[in-house]
């Protein structure tokens, strides 16, 4: 359950990026998850309030995207979607395929946010 | 009111991942191999730990650990009777261990350089999840399963198996009793993890420990 800590680091990141943006309120922080990633999506999104509580992404929605397992095969020569986490094998040729090429993301991909029109504060 | 989307594309774990690539630097210029011991808790790490130390020291290697654990010190406690430095890293609570654990705890352990070291392990804290998400920069990262666990450990934990590049199996001299189906685990984590180096071991008796002692020295010396 290392969660919490995830999304901590990722209201620090935002928090900070924030700062080009003065007054600027956040409405939604969009990651993209590995299914390799070790991470469960419901905890994430558990954890979010909390998390913002207090902060500038307050009210803030999380979107999560999966990013799902793609291996390359040398026997195939080609990269291969994998069917899941309990084979590591190509579902072409049936041989084992260990070289992950994408699937253990762990990403912010962009924040979105409604920012104060400078002339309306004028 | 603007609605403006900002585009980031950066790794979560960016703080953990750039200090880990610090430490991987650190550890190769001073030419110690470094091992991460992951597993549930209850596999025998710290038996195996003992163990591996005891018998490396015997062969004249130097070596240390450092020790994650949530509350207590008992594991380096037991660790520190083979006589090599070991110092504890309590977590409070949190489940893993992160690579700026490792840097403030290796910097202040007096007596200690990495340089002066032909081993260092990090026995993680006992958990099958989240310590996969962590790089400790470590050149081998070791999962362990034990005989009493059930052969399917590597397939309920896949993420964590498919990211280890060796797995130890421990406390073989209970297999029979245990009713534990060899084949059945090694098809399992090979089915994880195609061509893992694979240790059949116990701390108690001694066997298989030649094989994994000889491998350790095998990837110290091929260290890049």
């Amino acid at each position: 359950m290392h969660e919490l800590s995830i999304v901590s680091s990722v209201v620090d990141t935002v928090t900070e990026s924030l700062g080009a943006y003065p007054g600027a309120r956040v409405i939604e922080v969009r990651l993209r998850v590995g299914v390799l990633a070790s991470v469960v999506v419901d905890s994430l999104e558990f954890c979010w309030g909390i998390a913002t509580e207090a902060t500038p992404l307050a009210g803030s929605k999380l979107v999560v995207t999966m990013v799902p397992i793609l291996a390359h095969c040398t026997h195939c020569a080609a990269d291969v979607a994998l069917e899941g986490v309990r084979s590591f094998r190509c579902p072409r040729c049936g041989q084992p395929c260990n070289d992950v090429r994408q699937g253990r993301e762990l990403d912010i991909e962009s924040f979105e946010i409604d920012e104060i029109d400078e002339k309306v504060q004028a | 009111m603007t609605t403006r989307i900002v585009e980031l594309r950066q790794g979560i774990l960016k703080k953990n991942d750039e200090l880990a690539r610090g430490l991987r630097d650190r550890y190769t210029a001073a030419g110690v191999l470094v091992l991460n011991l992951v597993s549930s808790p209850g596999t025998g790490k710290t038996a195996f730990l003992e163990r591996t130390m005891r018998d490396l020291r015997a062969r004249g290697a130097r070596v240390a650990a450092l020790v994650g654990d949530l509350e207590t010190d008992n594991d380096a406690r037991r660790l520190a009777a083979s006589g090599a430095p070991v110092r504890q890293i309590n977590t409070h609570g949190i489940c893993h261990l992160d690579a700026g654990m490792i840097d403030r705890h290796l910097a202040g352990w007096e007596g200690v350089e990495l340089g002066g070291l032909d081993y260092l392990f990090i026995e993680n804290v006992g958990n099958l999840v989240c310590p996969s998400s962590y790089d400790l920069g470590e050149k081998i990262r070791v999962a362990l399963l034990s005989v009493t666990e059930g052969e399917d450990k590597p397939l309920k934990y896949p993420t964590l198996f498919n990211s280890a590049d060796a797995a130890v199996i421990t406390k073989t001299d209970i297999a029979e009793p245990c009713g534990f189906d060899r084949d059945l685990a090694l098809r399992n984590i090979n089915e994880i993890r195609p061509g893992i180096r694979i240790f059949e071991t116990s701390s108690k008796t001694g066997a298989g420990m030649d094989g994994w002692l000889a491998y350790l020295e095998e990837q110290r010396v091929g260290r890049p």
